[in-house]
């Protein structure tokens, strides 16, 4: 068996709420290849969202290890760890989280801002506003470039979402809910989109939902309840 | 670069932001007008301060002087060597000044002091002081240089009231005067439109009493005594219009008084002696014990310095006459004392130097040795400290401005959490989040200093114009030329005083911004990205 792409080992995590500590995860272990669409599926507070979270190196596990390619990351300095998450993941949330002040090419075009300073990004802006123009393309919102978050559908934010997420070109898609906030029609959608790329460029995407309809068309989805595993089940 | 691109994106969206931006520019702006005019104000009044004052001044501990200035002066020669541009002797004493004004005998406590004006001239400006030259009412040449003659007006005007004041005397001096007041056409009142500005002081037939103060030291009586009476120039004799052999520039504050104009309600100034009128001084001899001496003097050019302390103090005579009233002149030899050296370097940066040398010469219980800066020294430093506290409390207006962007800033970071974790997210660092809002601070900083120094630049320029449109709204003049002696408001803007505030001003913006954007820098990504 070769060693997952990621894989998160026997992970605890517990909050604090004031003096009582709520403990969220109890010992998970989950796992993706390279190119795998896995979903992780449970009620509300069963702890999907705070395992995304983990493995997308937002936040630290209590006890266990996140590793990317068999290498421990979670211990890694702050700043290796920011540059990871750059770099290595893309993430898609729920509630969209484009930055209001910013159209959509610039949306876009965020990660690319991020990991470059001033003096490197601006000799290649032209690159990469082409490049985030491809992109956007792809999602199919080149008719919304110039438009601010808060003019656009929330089908077409999630879409931007999305090519934010791809811009970066990483390796592992994190989505968080990604259709939760979305009509039937648009959460479809999203999802054939999600298909094409994880089919098209063999993109590892991890999703978390609790839509047992779009958990089922994961190639594998992993069962949480009360912050442990319940099962983890291959699809057909 | 997101970080350039956000901060500028929150400058133009936030309407709030402009509000600290109108704090610190406001307070940019105030600090600039308020020391380009305080340092007007200081450069102007260091001016006049320093005005009659020359460079370096060595006055004698006592008023009864010293002998042989020559000597002195050669050695100071010596020390200065090329330092010196000119100097001086002169003689100053306190004494008190009478005047008949009004028919009421009128007297102020004075310093006098003894000048030689070509030698005054030579360590300062006089010229400029003296009313007889004064660009518009002046009756004197401006090329002349000034000296102790009447000018053709006054010696005019004296003539008309000698003729006048004989023919007063052949009646009761009281009574007549008293009539006068209210009857005679030919009588002299200050409110006569014919005689505008004055009534013709010191009238000295009627005042003998002034002179036969006892003196039997140095001076013979009589030449003391009124001049008319005086035997020692037979001219004087035979013209009785003839100025006396005292002479006297008189400061303008002692012998003037504002009244309001009840025609317009404007201030003016009216004189009650004007060149051309005697007025008796009194003051002491150099003899020990001291005694009394009186001397009548002719008042040939009024002084206004713009100085009150000054101008309602200052009475300056002929150097020589005053030595001799107060026996100041050796009989025999002829050497005459004096009670002061001003000096006027060249350069006046070289005076701490000079003055170092001139101490280790000159015995220090007899000489004192000062710049113009020293003997001023208390007001001086009065004026600076008020500009330093001045600018201390202006500076926490800004500070003001600063909580004004600390607690704006705090509010961005807690409306912009989400975002915030969205950066964190897509990989910004801490520091990363952190500048943002430090940059944005530098510009909040940079914008608002910017405008305000526009602001307050272009306030400093039409200042008068300012205040002459704010007096014509209120109603009532703003600034009081006749408070501040100065006919419009005096600005000086100092290049490094607009950088220092401005610095001052980006430096307070960041600091504010620095608890903020801390603040931002620990917001936990997860945790943001969950409020919602």
């Amino acid at each position: 068996m070769p060693t997952p792409q990621i894989s998160a080992v026997s992970i605890q995590k517990s909050y604090r709420k004031g003096d009582l500590t709520v403990p969220v995860l109890k010992g998970v272990h989950a796992n993706a290849n390279k190119g795998e669409f896995l979903s992780i599926i449970g009620q509300s507070g069963s702890g999907k969202s705070t395992l995304l979270h983990l493995m997308g190196l937002l936040d630290s596990p209590d006890v266990g290890e996140i590793q990317l390619d068999g290498q421990r990351v979670d211990n890694l300095p702050s700043k290796t760890r920011d540059e990871l998450r750059n770099r290595v993941f893309g993430f898609i949330f729920q509630f969209y989280h484009l930055l209001p002040e910013l159209t959509l090419q610039e949306n876009v075009l965020t990660p690319l801002m991020i990991r470059h300073p001033i003096w490197t990004y601006w000799p290649r802006r032209k690159h990469y506003r082409e490049l985030a123009l491809e992109i956007i393309e792809q999602v199919g919102l080149s008719h919304r470039l110039n438009h601010k978050p808060s003019e656009l559908s929330g089908g077409e934010m999630q879409r931007a979402a999305i090519a934010r997420a791809l811009i970066a070109q990483p390796e592992i898609l994190l989505a968080d809910e990604p259709t939760g906030n979305l009509d039937s029609e648009t959460g479809k959608e999203i999802m054939d989109l999600l298909h094409r790329l994880n089919d098209e460029q063999q993109l590892t995407i991890i999703m978390v939902t609790h839509d047992e309809n779009v958990a089922a068309s994961a190639h594998r989805t992993i069962r949480l309840a009360e912050g442990q595993m319940e099962m983890v089940e291959n699809a057909a | 670069m997101y970080k350039f691109l956000l901060s500028t994106r929150y400058l133009r969206t936030r309407f709030i932001a402009l509000a600290s931006i109108i704090s610190v520019m406001l307070g940019v702006a105030t600090m600039i007008v308020v020391n380009s005019v305080m340092a007007g104000f200081s450069v102007e009044m260091k001016d006049r301060l320093h005005g009659i004052l020359a460079d370096v001044i060595i006055s004698t501990a006592s008023m009864n002087g010293v002998a042989d200035a020559d000597r002195w002066m050669e050695m100071i020669e010596k020390i200065g060597g090329d330092d010196i541009e000119g100097m001086t002797t002169s003689v100053e004493v306190y004494g008190m000044m009478t005047f008949k004004f009004a028919n009421e005998p009128i007297t102020r406590p004075v310093t006098l002091v003894g000048i030689e004006p070509r030698g005054k001239s030579s360590v300062g400006p006089l010229k400029e002081y003296l009313l007889g030259y004064d660009k518009e009412k002046g009756t004197r040449d401006p090329k002349s240089d000034p000296n102790w003659e009447l000018s053709a007006e006054a010696k005019e005007y004296r003539k008309n009231w000698v003729f006048r004041s004989s023919w007063e005397d052949t009646a009761d001096p009281d009574w007549s005067e008293y009539n006068q007041t209210s009857s005679g056409p030919e009588t002299v009142d200050s409110e006569q439109p014919d005689f505008t500005d004055s009534e013709p002081a010191g009238d000295l037939p009627d005042t003998p009493n002034f002179a036969e103060s006892p003196s039997p030291a140095v001076t013979p009586p009589d030449e003391l005594v009124n001049p008319f009476l005086n035997q020692d120039s037979p001219q004087e004799e035979v013209d009785p219009t003839a100025p006396l052999r005292g002479r006297a520039y008189v400061g303008h504050g002692l012998i003037s008084y504002q009244m309001t104009d009840p025609k317009d309600g404007k201030v003016i100034d009216r004189l009650m002696v004007r060149p051309g009128d005697d007025i008796q001084l009194s003051t002491v001899n150099a003899a020990m014990p001291p005694a009394p001496v009186s001397l009548g003097v002719t008042v040939v050019d009024i002084l206004k310095t713009g100085m009150s302390e000054y101008d309602s103090n200052l009475i300056y005579c002929n150097l020589d006459y005053l030595q001799e009233v107060r026996g100041m002149v050796h009989p025999g030899t002829n050497v005459r004392d004096f009670t002061t050296i001003q000096i006027k370097l060249k350069d006046y940066s070289n005076a701490p130097e000079l003055v170092k040398k001139l101490k280790a010469a000159f015995p220090p219980e007899t000489f004192v040795v000062q710049t113009w800066e020293d003997k001023q020294g208390p007001l001086l430093a009065a004026v600076e400290m008020e500009s330093a506290i001045l600018n201390v409390l202006l500076f926490l207006i800004i500070a003001v401005a600063g909580f004004g962007i600390l607690a704006i800033f705090y509010m961005i970071v807690v409306e912009k959490t989400r975002d915030i974790g969205i950066m964190k997210a897509l990989g910004a660092s801490a520091s990363g989040i952190m500048s943002i809002f430090l940059s944005y601070g530098l510009a909040l900083g940079m914008v608002g200093s910017g405008v305000g120094v526009a602001l307050g630049l272009l306030f400093v320029n039409y200042i008068n114009e300012i205040e002459t449109g704010l007096s014509w709204l209120t109603g009532r003049p703003v600034f009081n030329e006749e408070i501040y002696y100065f006919s419009e408001i005096p600005t000086m803007v100092s290049p490094w005083m607009v950088f220092w505030v401005a610095l001052g001003a980006i430096t307070i913006a960041i600091l504010a911004s620095i608890l903020p954007a801390r603040r931002a820098a620990r917001l936990h990504p997860v945790k943001s990205l969950r409020y919602e």
